[in-house]
């Protein structure tokens, strides 16, 4: 970091350390995923048409709805960091809650798309579901799986958020030190990234 | 190395904490003093350590004769289950990193505390609980798990004890040593001393930079693989359960694709100490040092490709089994490259057979038989015949416990007087070393023969024709029991009433041989600058800390 000040105050800081580790730390996310994406490549490749099916099913509008609220919130993440590096904190603070809200708003959507599915008999381990063909079980499993999985890191993603909120609001997280708050945003653009993955493989490829 | 370093402080790590409590046990449960995290590591490692070792003294128990003799069968299902998990992943996989990368790392490196100590404090917290729910799963309703501690499909589903919590402990141990890699990568970047350029880094911080990459790829993928099993208890999903279009082999693949990695994970950081142990005792500098550097990130990068040698009778197609056979053998040249080496190393070097070199030896011979027998096993053809057997319980135990148990206590013997500022008593120290080798011998040979004449592994029973050489690992059990309490009576009583020792008794020249033994809090009291390389001897002339009634002029 290029701030002299800083540093002094700091002694033990190194705020391109931090950023490192918050990378590497992605990278373990991004493999977690990986898993997933693989033995979703291997079951596609073996039951095309199947997946097709059960694909058609899912909601694309609720799944475009929740992309574009995720894009959204990405955007103000980004412009919550640039707001503090400016030093204008009552903005960046407002932005972040928006990110926060629109966080918020993709779960709720996500309730009512289970909800829905779950409403229906679509869920593993239900009888209607066993009485479909094998590869439509493999699919709403993994949807299960992988959107579920996706929707913890969301919840992660706002319990840091809203962290780093607090910490911008008491002045411990500020203009000259906010590296905090580019994890916290680094990591939710990571919980974007991987949906963006998610959408297309679940509910656009029909 | 680190000319003109001058350290006089006052107080050692023991004596100063970073807590404000100066001492008391909470000083120590909340340090984020590397030193006193490696330190918490090293206790609870060699507890957990000393439980499996029971379980495997039980286990040979029950071998000693056929039918059965001391518990039923399905407590020997859940003994082996234990003794495999409690080794694996509570001993082997963290242990040199955890307790010695966490010590010596920033010590070696001229820092003077991990690049994130408070997270450092939360992996090591992360371990204990992992290991707590281990311990809790043997007792919750259900009974302990009884699948191995590889945890195949489908059984791991269908059986009904608590497989869930067990392996959800495995996961949580693997989020802690995620985290240490993390860590030691960002410490490697960040924070070498003035002057240490990375082929200026000793050799055991190469070994644990390439073990924490390893740490960092691969445990991810095993996360994700024990999540699924417990989806597949809980609601039956399917991925890996035929019946509903999944894949067991898949399982398989899942598995493997961490866990040959981690075999790397177990030996690399061993290696390391090995590097540092060899130079030391032979007063040399290593022949080859970057060839030993990048063959450790060499055996990182080709260790993931092959995972599948695991499966070469689970129904692969050949090509496939020919492929990953073929990869096998390409792995062990990194390796030849390090033996070559610390060989060449020793040739014309004047060796000072102090007790971790001792050890460096059973290493050397216990790995070279562990290694040879893995390419016995990574053979297509052999690796039918044996698949299975007792040979492959002999082969892991040579690598695993021969490879880096040995060197476990190896780094133990050599940085003790470092990390306590005691000596041990040297003479108990040599002979321990030498029953150690005959125990060994005793326990896990007979093995070998015991698998090429075709007695499976994981049975709780045998055929008669099998008694003798059973007998005899019995025998070996006893004394290897015998040898590991003299270990840890040697140790303890050094550290409660052992002599003070000298800050470099074996006149090493890395870095932490540059600072008092214990350290100070921050491990040096004016940051060193590096001028030499990692193992030129040259510097003992000049420095503050030489072995005792040696003049180096
Ligand atoms: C005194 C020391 C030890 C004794 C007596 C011992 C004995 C045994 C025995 C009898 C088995 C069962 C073989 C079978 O039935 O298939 C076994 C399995 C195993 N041991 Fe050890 N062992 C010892 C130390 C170690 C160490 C230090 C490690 C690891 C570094 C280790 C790792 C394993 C593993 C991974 C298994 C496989 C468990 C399974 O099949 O699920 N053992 N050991
Ligand atoms: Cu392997």
């Amino acid at each position: 970091m290029s701030n002299h000040s800083a540093q002094i105050a700091h002694k033990h800081r190194d705020d391109v350390g931090s950023r490192m580790g918050m990378w590497l730390f992605l990278f373990t996310e991004l493999l977690l995923f990986g898993g997933l994406f693989l033995i979703y490549a291997v079951y596609r490749h073996e039951y095309i048409a199947q997946f097709r099916v059960a694909a058609m099913e899912l909601n694309t509008t609720i799944g475009a709805l929740n992309t574009i609220i995720l894009l959204t919130s990405s955007l103000t993440v980004a412009l919550s960091i640039a707001a503090l590096q400016k030093g204008n904190k009552i903005l960046s603070i407002l932005l972040l809650i928006m990110t926060n809200i629109l966080a918020f708003a993709f779960m709720i959507n996500k309730y009512f798309e289970w909800s829905a599915k779950i409403h229906h008999g679509i869920y593993p381990g239900s009888e209607h579901l066993l009485n479909l063909p094998n590869g439509q079980i493999l699919f709403y499993g993994l949807y299960y799986i992988m959107t579920g999985l996706h929707g913890l890191h969301v919840i992660i993603g706002l319990v840091f958020l809203t962290t780093v909120l607090a910490f911008i609001i008491t002045g411990s997280v500020n203009k000259n030190n906010y590296v905090k708050l580019e994890n916290a945003g680094l990591y939710w653009h990571l919980v974007d990234l991987i949906w963006i993955f998610l959408f297309p493989l679940f509910y656009l490829i029909q | 190395m680190a000319n003109g370093t001058i350290a006089i402080s006052e107080k050692s790590f023991f004596e100063e904490g970073t807590t404000k409590k100066a001492n008391g046990i909470l000083s120590w449960l909340l340090s984020t003093d590397h030193k006193r995290i490696g330190i918490m590591y090293l206790f609870s490692i060699a507890i957990f350590f000393f439980v499996g070792v029971i379980f495997g003294v039980l286990m040979r128990l029950e071998l000693i004769a056929p039918g059965r003799t001391i518990m039923d069968a399905q407590t020997y299902n859940t003994i082996f289950t234990l003794h495999g998990v409690i080794m694996i992943f509570l001993f082997i996989v963290p242990g040199i990193p955890a307790v010695f990368g966490n010590f010596f790392l920033p010590l070696q490196l001229g820092a003077k505390d991990v690049a994130f100590p408070r997270l450092n404090l939360l992996s090591f917290w992360i371990y204990l609980i992992g290991a707590i729910l281990v311990l809790i799963s043997l007792f919750v309703k259900g009974g302990p798990i009884d699948t191995g501690w590889t945890f195949y499909m489908p059984y791991s589903v269908r059986t009904t004890t608590n497989v869930s919590l067990a392996i959800f402990a495995a996961f949580v141990l693997g989020f802690s040593s995620i985290l240490t890699g993390l860590n030691f990568v960002t410490t490697v970047h960040r924070l070498r001393a003035p002057g240490m350029t990375f082929f200026k880094m000793p050799l055991f911080v190469w070994s644990t930079y390439a073990t924490a990459w390893i740490q960092i790829i691969a445990t991810p993928v095993i996360g994700i693989t024990i999540l699924l099993v417990m989806l597949e208890r809980y609601f039956g999903v399917g991925i890996f359960d035929p019946a509903l279009g999944g894949d067991p082999i898949l399982f398989q693949h899942m598995f493997w694709i961490y866990s040959h990695p981690a075999v790397y994970i177990m030996i690399l950081p061993a290696m390391g100490v090995v590097s540092e142990i060899i130079p030391t005792f032979a007063r040399r500098t290593i022949f080859g040092y970057r060839a030993i550097a990048m063959s450790s990130l060499a055996i990182a990068f080709i260790g993931y490709l092959v995972w599948a040698h695991h499966m070469f009778t689970s129904g692969m197609s050949d090509t496939a089994a020919i492929i990953f056979s073929f990869l096998t053998f390409i792995v062990a040249l990194p390796s030849a490259i390090k033996v070559f080496n610390w060989v060449a190393t020793l040739y014309k070097g004047s060796i000072d057979p102090q007790p971790p070199f001792l050890w460096v030896m059973n290493f050397i011979f216990l790995f070279t038989i562990g290694g040879l027998t893995g390419l016995v096993l990574g053979t297509l053809a052999t690796n039918i015949h044996v698949h299975d057997t007792y040979f492959v319980v002999a082969h892991f135990h040579y690598v695993m416990f021969g490879g880096t148990g040995t060197i476990f206590f190896a780094a133990l013997y050599y940085w003790f007087p470092k990390m306590s500022g005691k000596m041990y008593n040297i003479k108990l120290a040599k002979i321990n070393a030498g029953l150690f080798f005959i125990a060994f011998n005793t326990l896990y040979f007979p093995k070998f023969i015991l698998g090429y004449m075709g007695m499976p592994r994981r049975y709780y029973d045998y055929l008669p024709e099998f008694a003798d050489l059973q007998l005899i690992s019995t025998i070996g059990s006893w004394i290897m029991f015998l040898t590991i309490i003299l270990i840890i009576y040697n140790l303890v009583s050094a550290m409660l009433s052992g002599e003070k020792s000298i800050a470099n008794p074996w006149g090493g020249v890395t870095l932490e041989w540059h600072t008092p033994s214990p350290p100070p809090l921050e491990n040096f009291d004016e940051i060193p600058t590096v001028t030499h390389e990692p193992y030129d001897f040259s510097q003992l002339k000049t420095m503050k800390y030489i072995p005792k009634g040696e003049t180096y002029e």
